[in-house]
């Protein structure tokens, strides 16, 4: 089974640095594009592969690009942005990326530049990412030593500057507009789309922001080919997808596996299984903002179609399990804290309707709930939708709370029948 | 595109409507009268999708039957778009939004300011929820003192964003902000302390709740449907602002704006809002005053027919009588001691300085077909040049209007994208910074810097030197003329190409600046711009609200008064409404009283003049009375009274006019209303002859009935009065003015110049006046108030002024000195207000820190400056944006002597 992506990364060794990075092949990707294909080569190609935006949404990303103004005439500077604010709970496959093979990401994203001919890039690093941020700035160093940023790139009449940027530690600063805004040094609260960051993004230029461990992929492409990638997942999205796993598993941690993985595989085989006297529950798949998984899922192909076809979304792929011995209440009600805490406070429905479930579910929780807050809670799943609220920062939060309800009916009237939580003494 | 294509037809609710293109969902339905609830979406500020209060279902085509949620603010019309706002969904969603906001929401609206004025209230009886669902606590904040303007009661906040998009976006501020997230978003300072920019107050009407309210009327509260109102004019500069002016126990208690589409539009100055405590002060003028001796004290007469019997003999026929008129008093009120006195003794209680620089641009406006513009005007500028006037202290809503004009260039590039022209932050995302150009040119640094393209620094005849540089170099005809600076030929070139390639140039200047030169040059940038550009606009700052209609009427100014009396005796000096002390110098009106035999002075306050004169007669201010001002671009706007004049007080044109019937002796009263004085007025003077299809006269009836000051729900009219009286007084006449002081009256909307207050069905707020306008940012139903008297007429026939400059031969320790205006402080009526003086500043001169080390004055040194022979008092400010050489000393402030500035002086240690 191929890695391509973490082939390289070892754990607790420092990361390959420049010199050992080209050893094995490292920028030869760069090379080719630069000197031998055209950025219109480069976007066809990603649009070949197929690959789909590994930030969760999974909106194809050579489409993405391809809607960026080209040509003599088109705006400048352009930018692009590598998202690894990496907030989402739960996830830490940008930081296995970066901290493991920095030189993967810098290389990806100069092709990426050229593809779009942005003249600037940042990397919007989550603030706690202290050692990725170390080692990418090292690698940068190399690079630019190397001449492979700044002026005239491998002579190929290209610039390209990168700069890291360490976020405010906002979840919000993660959504790309809310990301431009914070970069701008202005609130970070999510921008009006139309018109679109392809168009008017960061300081009004044309802007394209893809996550990390979509970017890294780009060299990839580039050194084998649309093909190659297609082939490389169980179903036909293309590519490998690094899924994590935490909660009470005996091995938990990160893999890179085919994209499209049975979740069982993922969490039997990889993890291990779960811990001795606990039992399996449910589990989100991808970052808190998707909707819980159950056991008559366990056989779902992890990808975006087949996690969408059971109402779910496979997200950041890193997946946080819900056993028997937790609080499925408290479980969710911990989610909705987080998201009622970052919450940018911009829209109504998401600044008071996730406070207010917040304070539902901690009541229910502390067993002095009452039947009519599950309506309340109902209510606020249909209410925080997409088109009610200004960004989807609030529908991810309604996901695991609409399943949740579904699914754990039974233990939220158990808590407010029994005026307390089972699970305390 | 063709006015046919604009038109859009849209389906709501299964009717079929009529709207333009270009507009949002939102905007189309309120102007067609529909209601949907909002929030963020204030029409001069535009639409975020915030509150997402505004939210309706669109559908498809005829065949979709499912829909989907829209926020309407953010959806632009289209042709045959088809939609509902009555759909169960979203009426779901709008009381969902309310509850949501309800959840925190004191729920105490009997004890809040905001109570029965207040649009959450509004909103949320429009939305539909009234079960509180919510078992929690609430949110709590601390609130901040941010002077005496503003109240701030942040636990009553709805999170619209509008005060922070108003205060920052709209009027430049940087003192306000959102802080903090999630559900605990803050709106205020970074600490406590007075709100910096000069438009604060507004926040009082575009917070949609209790947590910016007026402060000066929480200090004598009363229910807003308490309130007796009328509609009325700011007195407080020459911008003539529409304003909203409330009584209730005889006493004013707040004012608020009035739209005008042309002048002031939905906004107005601090100055102007929280300027009018002088009417209430204890220092008013209640009763008639007199003295027999000239050195006894003025005694007070409760009877006024004592006076007038007093005074008959001082007006007989065989008398010489001279009148002194005033800028801050109504045409009427001068025209009545200009019929008094008769033409050849009146003459303007202004400095000659004052008087010629204002009779200049008179001439120049009249004359010229260099365009005049209004505020709405200002606000299209493609490129600005000001030279000489600190506008936002002299005239600060043109400033405003400016402030608005720099962002017609990003719009431009925004409509060339495809964004809407409401869609506020898509525009200033993509247009980021881009602004158009704004050139200042100041002794000094500028509160609108923070939009210029370039700001120019030096003395006065350095500015006007850069002006007749920029004239010169579009006056095709005249020689170049090279500025001897690199730097400053370089700026003149770069002003005069941008004024040249712009679609509609502004040239601002003002009297305020009282600099001759800098005038002419700004004229002459005019009349050569008007050469190949008709659109090209002119803006003269004046100093008071009515410089203009006392430069219309014929007189001369006060100096000659002075000489006058240095060789003849006068018999009676009459004084209308006017401090002469902020005129002349001490010695000068000494003169003028030594040699009268009798002063009489009406006047509201006491000050200087009016506590050293034989009579003083005490006169209604703006809010007794009825009055027609006239605006620095010429335009006549009348204010009605909104308080029933009692004690002594009358107008003085009603005082002028029993006057007039001792002069005449014939028992005869020249006009027995407000009406008559002004047919009078036009029969004499044709200037003013549109006066007269200007307003409606106080005959005026809608549905046979006078037009209620009075909203329906005013309360205690039967009781407020009890303490006195047990039986119902009865109502007060009004043969002035169509308004009546009673609740009763029509339900329909007045003419748009006499609406005395906004009130609409289910809008009980300020937000009832987008029902009064034909477009939201519009022009009122019927048009807007106010008639344009000097117009520019079509030819260009105007010849360039010869600029004869002349320079200053400096002696030691002498300086420059040009005037500083301070918004609060410079302006008599407004300071004497007590939320106001807490705002003016000491004394003060600013220097460039080499002049003040070679006097060797430090920072808050208190010095002594020697202007033509009379000495002041001030403290040093040092501020280096001055150039070596010029100083520049604060003017009109209280306590402080009549300086002529410019001029030079010299400076001492104390
Ligand atoms: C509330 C919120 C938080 C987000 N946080 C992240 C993040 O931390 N990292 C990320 O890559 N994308 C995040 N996203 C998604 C981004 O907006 C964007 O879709 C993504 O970076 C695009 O990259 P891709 O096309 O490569 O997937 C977030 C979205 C939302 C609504
Ligand atoms: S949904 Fe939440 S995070 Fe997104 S704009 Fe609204 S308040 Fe901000
Ligand atoms: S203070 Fe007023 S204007 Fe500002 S956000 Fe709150 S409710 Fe809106
Ligand atoms: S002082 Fe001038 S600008 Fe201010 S409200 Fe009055 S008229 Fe308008
Ligand atoms: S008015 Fe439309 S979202 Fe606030």
């Amino acid at each position: 089974m191929e890695k391509p992506l973490t082939k390289y990364i070892t754990p607790g060794s420092p990361p390959p640095d420049l010199k050992e990075y080209s050893r094995i092949g490292g920028y030869a990707s760069a090379h080719k594009a630069l000197k031998e294909m055209s950025p219109a080569e480069i976007t066809s190609l990603v649009k070949a592969s197929n690959l789909l935006g590994r930030g969760g949404a999974g909106f194809p990303t050579g489409l993405k690009w391809s809607f960026v103004p080209m040509g003599e005439n088109s705006p400048k500077p352009k930018y692009l942005i590598c998202n690894a604010d990496e907030m989402e709970p739960g996830t830490f496959k940008d930081r296995y990326l970066m901290e493991g093979n920095p030189h993967q990401l810098i290389e990806g994203m100069i092709i990426s530049s050229y593809a779009i001919q942005a003249e600037k890039a940042y990397i919007f690093i989550r603030w706690a990412y202290k050692k990725a941020e170390k080692e990418l700035r090292k690698a940068l160093a190399e690079a630019y030593a190397a001449g492979y940023l700044g002026k005239n790139i491998l002579g190929s009449g290209f610039d390209l500057d990168i700069y890291i940027h360490s976020s405010a530690g906002r979840y919000i600063c993660g959504e790309e507009t809310a990301l431009f805004n914070s970069l701008e040094g202005k609130r970070a609260i999510p921008r009006t789309k139309p018109p679109f960051a392809a168009i008017s993004g960061l300081f009004g230029k044309p802007t394209i922001v893809n996550n990390v461990e979509t970017l890294v992929w780009i060299p990839h492409i580039i050194e084998r080919g649309a093909e190659w990638f297609k082939n490389l997942s169980m179903t036909g999205a293309g590519g490998t997808k690094l899924y994590g796993v935490s909660g009470r598993v005996k091995n938990p941690g990160l893999w890179e596996l085919p994209l499209g993985t049975t979740l069982r595989e993922v969490i039997e085989e990889h993890a291990g299984g779960m811990l001795d006297g606990y039992k399996f529950r449910g589990v989100i798949p991808g970052g808190i903002s998707t909707d819980f998984m159950l056991e008559k899922h366990m056989d779902v192909n992890m990808d975006f179609s087949n996690v969408g076809a059971v109402g779910s979304r496979l997200g950041t792929g890193t997946m946080i399990i819900l056993d028997d011995k937790t609080c499925p209440v408290a479980f969710i009600h911990n989610i909705e804290k987080f998201f009622a805490l970052e919450s940018c406070g911009w829209c109504t429905p998401c600044r008071e309707g996730l406070a207010w479930v917040e304070k539902l579910l901690a009541s229910i929780e502390e067993g002095t709930g009452k039947m009519e807050y599950l309506d309340i809670l109902k209510f606020h799943t249909k209410y925080l939708c997409f088109g009610n609220t200004f960004c989807a920062h609030a529908p991810g939060a309604a996901e695991p709370l609409q399943s949740g309800l579904e699914y754990f009916h039974d233990d939220f009237v158990q808590h407010i029948n029994g005026k307390k939580c089972p699970w305390r003494s | 595109m063709s006015l046919e294509i604009m038109i859009v037809k849209i389906r709501i609710d299964g009717k079929y409507y009529e709207t333009k293109l270009g507009k949002n969902l939102l905007e189309a339905c309120l102007e067609l009268g529909l209601n949907i609830p909002h929030f963020c979406y204030h029409p001069a500020l535009g639409s975020v999708g915030a509150c997402r209060l505004c939210a309706v279902k669109r559908f498809k085509d005829a065949d979709d039957k499912k829909g989907h949620i829209i926020m309407s603010c953010m959806e632009p019309v289209t042709e045959g778009m088809i939609i509902s706002i009555e759909d169960a969904d979203a009426s779901a969603i709008r009381a969902a939004v309310i509850e949501g906001v309800m959840t925190n929401h004191p729920h105490d609206c009997p004890v809040c300011d905001e109570g029965g004025e207040c649009h959450l209230q509004d909103m949320t009886v429009m939305a539909g929820h009234n079960y509180r669902r919510f078992d929690f606590k609430k949110r709590t904040y601390k609130d901040q003192d941010l002077g005496s303007f503003i109240n701030h009661e942040m636990n009553r906040c709805i999170q619209c964003y509008r005060c922070m998009r108003f205060y920052r976006d709209y009027v430049g501020g940087k003192d306000l902000n959102a802080f903090a997230a999630h559900n605990y978003v803050y709106f205020g300072r970074h600490e406590n302390g007075a709100l910096e920019s000069e438009f604060s107050g507004n926040l009082v009407e575009v917070c949609p709740t209790g947590v910016f309210t007026d402060k000066t009327l929480k200090k004598h509260f009363t229910r807003k449907w308490d309130l007796s109102n009328a509609p009325s004019v700011c007195v407080h500069c020459s911008v003539g602002c529409n304003t909203i002016v409330s009584e209730r126990y005889d006493s004013l208690r707040r004012i608020m704006s009035r739209y005008n589409g042309a002048v002031n539009g939905y906004f107005i100055c601090d100055r102007g809002r929280f300027g009018y405590e002088f009417v209430n002060d204890e220092k008013r003028i209640r009763n008639p005053k007199i003295r027999i001796n000239k050195n006894e004290k003025q005694e007070e007469v409760s009877e006024n027919n004592l006076i007038l019997t007093s005074l008959t003999e001082s007006f007989s026929k065989d008398k010489k009588i001279i009148g002194i008129g005033s800028p801050r008093a109504s045409l009427e009120s001068n025209y009545s001691l200009l019929s008094l006195v008769g033409q050849e003794n009146f003459y303007h209680g202004i400095s000659k300085r004052e008087y010629n620089l204002t009779k200049t641009a008179l001439d120049f406006l009249r004359s010229s077909s260099v365009k005049t513009p209004s505020l709405k005007q200002i606000e299209k500028a493609d490129v600005v040049f000001i030279l000489g006037e600190d506008i936002t202290n002299t005239a600060p809503m043109t400033a405003l209007a400016v402030r608005q004009a720099v962002r017609n260039k990003p719009k431009a590039a925004a409509t060339e994208k495809g964004i809407p022209l409401w869609n506020e932050y898509p525009i200033r995302n993509y247009t980021q910074d881009s602004k158009s150009p704004v050139f200042i040119a100041t002794a000094i640094k500028d509160r609108l810097d923070d939009i210029a393209e370039k700001t120019f620094r030096g003395s006065n005849a350095d500015i006007a030197g850069l002006g007749i540089a920029v004239g010169s170099l579009l006056n095709d005809e005249a020689s170049t003329l090279k500025l001897s600076s690199n730097d400053q030929q370089e700026l003149a070139e770069k002003i005069a190409l941008s004024l040249k390639n712009a679609k509609h140039p502004l040239i601002i200047t003002g009297v305020n600046c009282g600099d001759e030169e800098i005038l002419h040059a700004a004229l002459n940038i005019s009349i050569a711009l008007r050469k190949n550009n008709p659109e090209a606009m002119l803006s003269i700052a004046l100093p008071e609200c009515n410089s203009m209609g006392l430069a219309m009427l014929p007189g001369k100014p006060l100096d000659e008064a002075i000489s006058i009396a240095s060789n003849e005796i006068i018999d009676t000096l009459v004084i209308l409404e006017n401090d002469l002390y902020r005129r002349t110098t001490k010695e000068s009106v000494d003169v003028l009283f030594e040699k009268s035999k009798q002063v009489i002075v009406l006047d509201h306050l006491i000050n200087k003049t009016s506590q050293d004169v034989d009579i003083v007669i005490p006169v209604s201010t703006f809010a007794e009375s009825e009055g027609t001002l006239i605006n620095n671009e010429g335009r006549a706007q009348r204010y009605y009274k909104a308080i029933n004049n009692k004690d002594e007080v009358k107008e003085s044109w009603r005082w002028i006019g029993d006057l007039i019937k001792l002069r005449n002796n014939d028992q005869s009263i020249p006009w027995n209303n407000f009406d008559e004085l002004v047919s009078s007025l036009v029969n004499e003077l044709p200037a003013f002859s549109k006066l007269k299809e200007y307003m409606p006269d106080a005959d005026f009836r809608m549905y046979n009935a006078k037009i209620p000051r009075q909203s329906l729900r005013y309360s205690g009219r039967t009781a407020m009065n009890a303490n006195i009286a047990v039986s119902e007084q009865k109502v007060a006449e009004d043969n002035d003015s169509p308004l009546a002081f009673s609740m009763e009256g029509q339900g329909e909307q007045p003419p748009s110049s006499l609406v005395p207050f906004y009130w609409t069905p289910g809008w009980n707020s300020v937000q009832a006046s987008n029902n009064y306008l034909d477009e939201l940012n519009g022009s009122l139903k019927g048009g807007d108030p106010g008639i344009r008297l000097v117009e520019s007429n079509g030819e260009n026939k105007s010849s360039y002024f010869k600029i004869d400059s002349h320079t200053v031969d400096l002696q030691k320790n002498e300086l420059l000195i040009v005037p500083a205006y301070s918004i609060f402080g410079s302006e008599e009526l407004s300071s004497a207000g007590e939320a106001i003086k807490q705002r003016i500043p000491e004394p003060f001169v600013y220097l460039c820190e080499k002049d003040a080390d070679i006097f060797e004055f430090k920072d808050n040194d208190m010095i002594t400056i020697e202007i033509a022979k009379s000495k002041i008092e001030l403290k040093v400010i040092i501020e280096n944006s001055l150039k070596q050489g010029v100083a520049v000393v604060s003017v009109n402030l209280p306590g402080m002597p009549f300086i002529d500035l410019p001029a030079s002086g010299i400076f001492s240690k104390m």
